[in-house]
């Protein structure tokens, strides 16, 4: 940030400016005079929360936003850590020419010069930015010398903008002599940092934003530091605690004051002063004397507990073996221990799709075929029934027909492409990553969609190979090992509004055959219904495994009717008005009455257990938001996968479909749709009933779920006007919140951030976890409450910025609902506790200033005083704080964030309250007669404050030891360890006249306390009585209260 | 803020605790344990309640108010007394025998020897402002030492209007302790404690030097005058007793009998001013040490409570018990 701000005072002519200009090659332009060598930003990225030079005030500005944290002054571990990167990378300046190697990542934002390529475009995955994995084409700039060297342009390109999709540029080009030519520059030429190149030797490419203004550092987000809930509670609770202390300090001023006006009470004889202070000052200095002997009730040590509780806590995490993979052999990863509990109160989960939900990994998994499914296991093998020696031959004959088409249709009906033979180590990087030992298979496939790819393997496996497309043929390798070639005549390209894409080819024969593959809803109106039924039955079974579905089907064209789509098509592609519109037309009534063939389940593998954790993570009352970068129909089917949405699902779409339906404006049908789905999915949804399961919600069928887009989503939040604006935002908020699933697809990084944002501010402030894997999760990581990396495969930079990282998906499940459960419990009894057993301490010592003339004389002896919070109850709650389980490890638990509200806290300040009442009091009236001791002597002030402070120390370990649910070895230790260390010690320092101090307060105080009967039969009654709320509580027969817990069990 | 490494390649260690599955036991606060332990622990109470509520009824106690002002009539000429030292008396008789061994307490009310003074300072100044009077140091120091209690008492027993002195047993009024280990006296110069005491002055309030505490006992004189260290042992209220003598020898060890008694009193202490009162009380003691009724009530209270509430958890388990089990 420094860095940045640096640049901006500097680079500060240029950035007035709304674009930049790019020397290419450095080369002074002749156009212009006078060559200054602009200022642009280097190639650094700074991600990591501190750098060497902003750690010290950084830390220690954020070490202050808590309230009491002067005691950290002293900081544990220094986090300096920059970006690891190759150094040459941070050296290249905007201008300079960059040479990118196959499979290497692009170190800066750069405009495509030139390609290895004959065709002069590249191949780029985008997997790290925007969650894409598929190849996108990029081209070169048009026309330009394929000499660089002595090329001489300048490009003049707007200023950084955080949009990955949007570029606006020109260049111009200028030669000896000649007017500069001009090119225009789109977001095609625009190479992003942090893609990959794929699938060509070598580019290169101008840099023209590097460092901090590439793209995608302009998507990352500054990273502030995140702050528990709990610890807001706690600051919650500290001030009312201030309050008390301020307001007994008060009161004890103002009383001492009013004592000393009555008669004879003014300091009398026996306890004259000598020096005469002024009244005023001398009431701040009783006042602040007050404070001093109250102090004791702002728990400070409480903050060092809890930093060592959530330091040591973390540990468990890295530790628990359930979190080890051993494809990475890595665990989980815990990059701040600061958030431990947060993850026990997470409402909302964000999660990511590809990487996260999807392994990204898409399978081939079976086809239909007239009704007959095949599955591909080793060898070819039917199912449902149908054996190839059964029936007439004739039927065989006709049946080995159809599969043949049916796999050409799947070698033909595709815009993959195939990966050059002899191109790198070939398959390691795609995207499937399928290896076949086979010589012929093992050739790679690139395509703009992953289940083409997984199609075309398909097909493969069944005997029919892709083997390219050459000079408008394309070529397949039959069963029988024999080349067959296709002219490809015209290609219908994929939409989303249509839903399927053709091809219309002639084959060796001479037959013109149009092919058409699509989602099974826009291709059975197609098709002759007869046909449909066979195959609707596997398609629907299919879409509720997950899979994702497409229909095949053909057409065969006549010569004359070719002859007509052909020149209507030819006619659209040239129309320079409504091109898409009218092409579209085309496509539509070519693909009519066609036969349909079969259907294909195409399976995205989702990580292992996705949908049991999903599951878990719904049925425990967590809201889960996918946010995708991919299509919607991807999206869509990944949650049916994970059984985020269910088949009864009701799902309420807000996608650019949907609002382009009825053909009405956009802004209008947003609108009309908003108030429609808010009506039925908050005003006619019954009121939520607690103790409703989700099973039974589905059973009744109230089951929402919310599917909106990139483009919508920017409508929705940048509407015309704010108040529109502001109440679109809590409609969109207030559907969602009542469903149980949404999707949010097409998103841009910072756009999942705003998503994380909106729903983190909305009303009640739920906590939200976001989960990803790559980096275009980075800004919504490092937007929500908690922030969680996968450990996969685009890289680190999610699990850098994360807060916790784990290796699968699989182990949210147990760090949210078993640890996340188990630490926010005990933190929140730890803070409770503290507060508790400081307010009990402190309490009978403002009701000693009662009955000591206000004369700030402490009850306990500063030994006491001091070690009380320090060594006397200390580790009994640690202990407890680390390893209590009140429900067994294995049983995920419901997470309910309820222990640190003002009830519970108002519980347990009475609970103090009584408490010190008691011990004060009950001691009170034992010394009515202080004569304890049969030979008549009188115990004094020390042996008063011992009594209470030894029912104190025994109540308030006892109170933790009737919480307690799991005892360990450990507890039993430290519990009993800590009774036994009190009486100790008291022995120990009683019993020594201890050179160092001049008065010999609690000199054998507490040994003789012990050897008063009464003294031991008052410390058991008042220990016993302060307990009894406690023990009443645990066993109310309150089945509302105790229920809970056992029903999960 | 911590990066804590996760280990590049090791698997995290398989031990109970890392995993999180020590063993361990998990009671829970059943019916049948809490209502048999209510039933048994208000039992136990309401026993030692009732023992000692018989025991502190049995312990006698006579507590004369000898201010002098107010509804207290004895000591009243000594109020505002003509002469120094002022002498009254007070009589009283006893009907029965007044069971030894008998202590004699000095009372204080509305006396705050807890005053914040030389109780908590910090050592270099814990004796101001009596540290120091006309540049010497004063033996004992500190207001607490400077203000003892100063009154005497003697008591006799009238015998055929004759009057027969009780003794008063002055030793062992004080801590064992602190007569033993924590005071000391200066060791003595010439076998004179007085000359040990050399170079300090008196407290400004007492009549008499440290040293010359109890002319009739020397070996009860300067920092281990049993008086003293009383004084010294600071009452926790503000209302409070301190032992005076006991009687503890000849034909009154075993009690004071019946009879009429004088106690003359040297009225030399004033709390008129600050709205104190004095009294004296003679008092015995049992087990449990001086009367006080209210541990035998408390224990009462809490033993009954106890028992009801096992009752009353009885009742409704017994009545929900049945709905429960459907869970």
């Amino acid at each position: 940030m420094l860095r940045r701000g640096l640049n901006r005072l500097f680079g500060g002519d240029e950035r007035r400016v709304d674009s930049r200009t790019v020397y290419v090659g450095h080369q002074p332009c002749p156009s212009t005079q006078a060559f200054v060598p602009p200022k642009f930003c280097d190639n650094r990225i700074v991600s990591s929360k501190y750098t060497v030079w902003n750690f010290l005030p950084k830390n220690l500005f954020e070490q202050f936003r808590r309230i009491a944290n002067f005691y950290f002054l002293i900081i544990f571990l220094v986090q300096v850590s920059d970006r690891p990167g190759d150094p040459d990378h941070k050296k290249i300046k905007v201008g300079d020419i960059v040479e990118v190697l196959e499979d290497e990542t692009f170190p800066c934002d750069l405009i495509l010069l030139g390609s290895s390529r004959d065709d002069d475009t590249c191949f780029v995955t985008t997997a790290s930015l925007d969650g894409e994995s598929n190849h996108k084409t990029h081209y070169t700039v048009p026309d330009l010398e394929s000499d660089l060297e002595v090329l001489n342009a300048t490009i003049e390109c707007e200023q950084p903008q955080p949009d990955l999709y949007k570029f606006v540029g020109r260049m111009h080009i200028h030669k000896d002599g000649q007017e500069p030519a001009v090119r225009s520059l789109g977001p095609e030429n625009l190479l992003l940092k942090g893609a990959t190149l794929k699938n060509t030797r070598v580019v290169y490419g101008v840099a023209v934003y590097t460092g901090m203004e590439t793209k995608m550092a302009l998507n990352y987000q500054g990273k502030s530091q995140k702050r528990s809930v709990v610890e807001k509670s706690i600051n919650g609770f500290l001030l009312v605690y201030l309050c008390i202390l301020l307001s007994k300090a008060l009161v004890c001023t103002t009383l001492k004051y009013v004592w000393q006006n009555q008669r004879g009470q003014d300091e009398p004889w026996y306890n004259q002063k000598t020096q005469k202070e002024k009244e005023f000052l001398k009431m701040f200095t009783d006042f602040l004397s007050f404070m001093v002997l109250f102090n004791f009730i702002i728990p400070v040590s409480m903050y060092v507990t809890v930093e060592m509780q959530k330091f040591l806590g973390s540990f468990f995490i890295t530790w628990d073996r359930d979190f080890y993979d051993r494809e990475i052999q890595e665990g989980a990863l815990v990059n701040t221990s600061d958030l431990n509990e947060e993850l026990g109160q997470v409402e909302y989960v964000f999660t990511d799709k590809t990487g996260t939900l999807t392994q990204n990994n898409m399978e081939f998994i079976e086809c239909s075929i007239d009704g007959f499914q095949y599955k591909y296991q080793d060898s070819r093998t039917e199912l449902d029934g149908f054996c190839v020696t059964d029936g007439p031959v004739s039927k065989l004959q006709q049946k080995a027909g159809r599969e043949e088409l049916f796999l050409r249709a799947l070698c033909l009906c595709h815009t993959v492409q195939v990966k050059e033979a002899g191109q790198g180590v070939g398959f390691a990087d795609q995207v499937d990553g399928v290896d076949v030992a086979s010589a012929v298979e093992q050739r790679g496939f690139i395509a703009s969609s992953p289940d083409e790819v997984a199609l075309v393997k398909g097909a493969m496996k069944y005997g029919f190979t892709f083997l390219g497309l050459e000079s408008k043929s394309m070529k397949i390798l039959n069963r029988n090992n024999k080349i067959e070639k296709y002219e490809l005549l015209h290609v219908l390209n994929f939409d989303p509004v249509r839903r399927r894409m053709s091809v219309i080819v002639r084959s060796p024969d001479g037959e013109t055959l149009l092919f058409c593959k699509g989602a099974d809803s826009s291709i059975f109106p197609r098709v002759r219904q007869e046909e449909v039924e066979r195959i609707r039955m596997h398609v629907e079974r299919n879409a509720t495994e997950g899979y994702r579905t497409l229909c095949v089907a053909y057409k065969r064209l006549t010569d004359e009717v070719f002859a007509r789509v052909d020149a209507e098509l030819r006619e659209a592609r040239l129309a320079l008005q409504d091109r898409e519109e009218r092409l579209v037309a085309v496509y539509n009534q070519v693909e009519k009455g066609m036969n349909l063939i079969g259907a294909t389940a195409v399976e995205d593998r989702l990580q292992e257990e996705a949908a049991e954790t999903m599951e878990a993570l719904q049925s425990a009352g967590i809201k889960v938001w996918v946010l995708t970068g991919d299509k919607m129909e991807t999206a869509k089917s990944t949650c049916y996968a994970c059984r985020l949405f269910q088949r009864s699902t009701e799902l309420l779409e807000l996608t650019v479909r949907t609002l382009e339906e009825g053909g009405r404006k956009r802004g209008e049908r947003l609108h009309e749709l908003l108030l429609d789905y808010h009506k039925r999915a908050v005003q006619d949804a019954p009121p939520p009933k607690g103790g409703v399961t989700r099973s039974v919600k589905a059973w009744l069928n109230e089951e929402y779920g919310f599917i909106i887009d990139g483009t919508t989503l920017s409508l929705l939040l940048n509407a015309s006007s704010d108040v529109v604006s502001s109440n679109y935002r809590s409609l969109f908020l207030q559907i969602c919140q009542n469903c149980t699933a949404v999707l949010c697809c097409r998103m841009a990084p910072l756009q999942k951030a705003q998503i994380v944002k909106m729903v983190k501010n909305s009303k009640g402030n739920p906590i939200t976890l976001s989960i990803g894997d790559g980096a275009n999760d980075v800004s919504m990581i490092l937007e929500a409450h908690v922030g969680i990396g996968i450990k996969g495969k685009e890289g680190r930079q999610a699990v850098r910025n994360s807060d916790y990282a784990i290796p699968k998906l699989k182990h949210l499940k147990k760090l949210l609902l078993a640890h996340g459960h188990l630490y926010y419990v005990r933190i929140a009894h730890l803070v409770q506790y503290f507060f508790y057993k400081n307010l009990c301490f402190i309490l009978p010592q403002f009701l000693y200033q009662f009955f000591c003339g206000y004369s700030q004389q402490p009850l306990y002896d500063a030994a006491y005083l001091t070690m009380y919070n320090i060594c006397f109850t200390s580790m009994p709650i640690l202990a407890y704080s680390l390893l209590e389980q009140h429900i067994c490890i294995e049983i995920l638990e419901v997470a309910k964030n309820a222990m640190l509200r003002w009830g519970p806290f108002l519980c347990w300040t009475l609970l103090g309250i009584f408490q010190g009442l008691l011990f004060f009091f009950g001691v009170h009236c034992l010394f009515g007669n202080s004569a304890l001791q049969d030979n008549g002597q009188v115990f004094g002030n020390w042996s008063f404050g011992t009594i209470v402070f030894t029912i104190l120390v025994f109540t308030v370990t006892l109170k933790l030891a009737l919480d307690t649910r799991h005892w360990t070895w450990i507890n039993h230790f430290v519990i009993w360890g800590s009774l036994a260390f009190y009486v100790f010690f008291s022995f120990f320092w009683g019993g020594i006249i201890w050179p160092f101090l001049k008065q010999q307060r609690l000199y054998f105080v507490f040994a003789n306390m012990l050897s008063s009967v009464s003294a031991w039969l008052v410390i058991i009654l008042l220990i016993l009585l302060s307990l009894l709320p406690d023990i009443l509580w645990a066993v109310l027969p309150d089945p509302h209260l105790r229920g809970d817990t056992r029903q999960l069990i | 803020v911590s990066q804590l490494g996760a280990g590049t390649t090791n698997r995290p260690d398989n031990t109970a605790f890392d995993q999180q599955r020590l063993p361990a036991w998990q009671p829970v606060l059943s019916a049948g344990i809490v209502i048999p332990g209510f039933l048994l622990v208000g039992l136990a109470f309401i026993g030692i309640g009732v023992a000692l509520f018989v025991t502190s009824r049995s312990i006698q106690v006579l507590e004369n108010d000898y201010t002098g002002t107010g509804s207290s009539v004895h000591c009243s000429e000594c109020v505002n007394p003509k002469t120094t030292p002022c002498t009254c008396q007070l009589n009283f008789s006893l009907s029965a025998l007044f069971q030894g061994p008998v202590f004699l307490y000095y009372g204080l009310s509305n006396y705050f020897q807890n005053l914040w003074g030389d109780l908590s300072k910090s050592p270099s100044s814990s004796c101001a402002p009596y540290q120091y009077d006309q540049n010497t140091t004063i033996a004992p120091c500190g207001s607490v030492a400077n203000s003892m209690f100063n009154d005497t008492f003697t008591l006799y027993q009238l015998v055929n209007a004759t009057r027969k002195t009780v003794p008063l047993d002055g030793k062992g009024i004080a801590w064992w302790t602190d007569y033993n280990i924590k005071f000391r006296n200066p060791p003595e110069v010439d076998g004179s404690l007085a000359a040990a005491f050399n170079g300090t002055v008196k407290p400004v309030n007492w009549p008499k030097p440290v040293y010359d505490l109890d002319p009739t006992n020397p070996a009860n004189n300067g920092f281990l005058n049993q008086d003293f260290l009383v004084w010294m042992r600071t009452a926790a209220l503000p209302d409070f007793w301190k032992l005076y003598r006991r009687i503890t020898e000849g034909e009154y060890a075993s009690g004071l009998p019946a009879g009429n008694y004088t106690l003359e009193i040297q009225y030399n202490y004033p709390v008129a001013n600050f709205a104190g009162r004095k009294s004296v009380i003679f008092s015995n003691t049992s087990w449990m040490g001086g009367k006080n009724q209210f541990l035998g009530i408390a224990y009462l209270v809490t033993g009954s409570l106890c028992v009801v509430m096992s009752a009353v958890m009885l009742i409704v388990y017994a009545k929900f018990n049945s709905p429960d089990e459907d869970f």
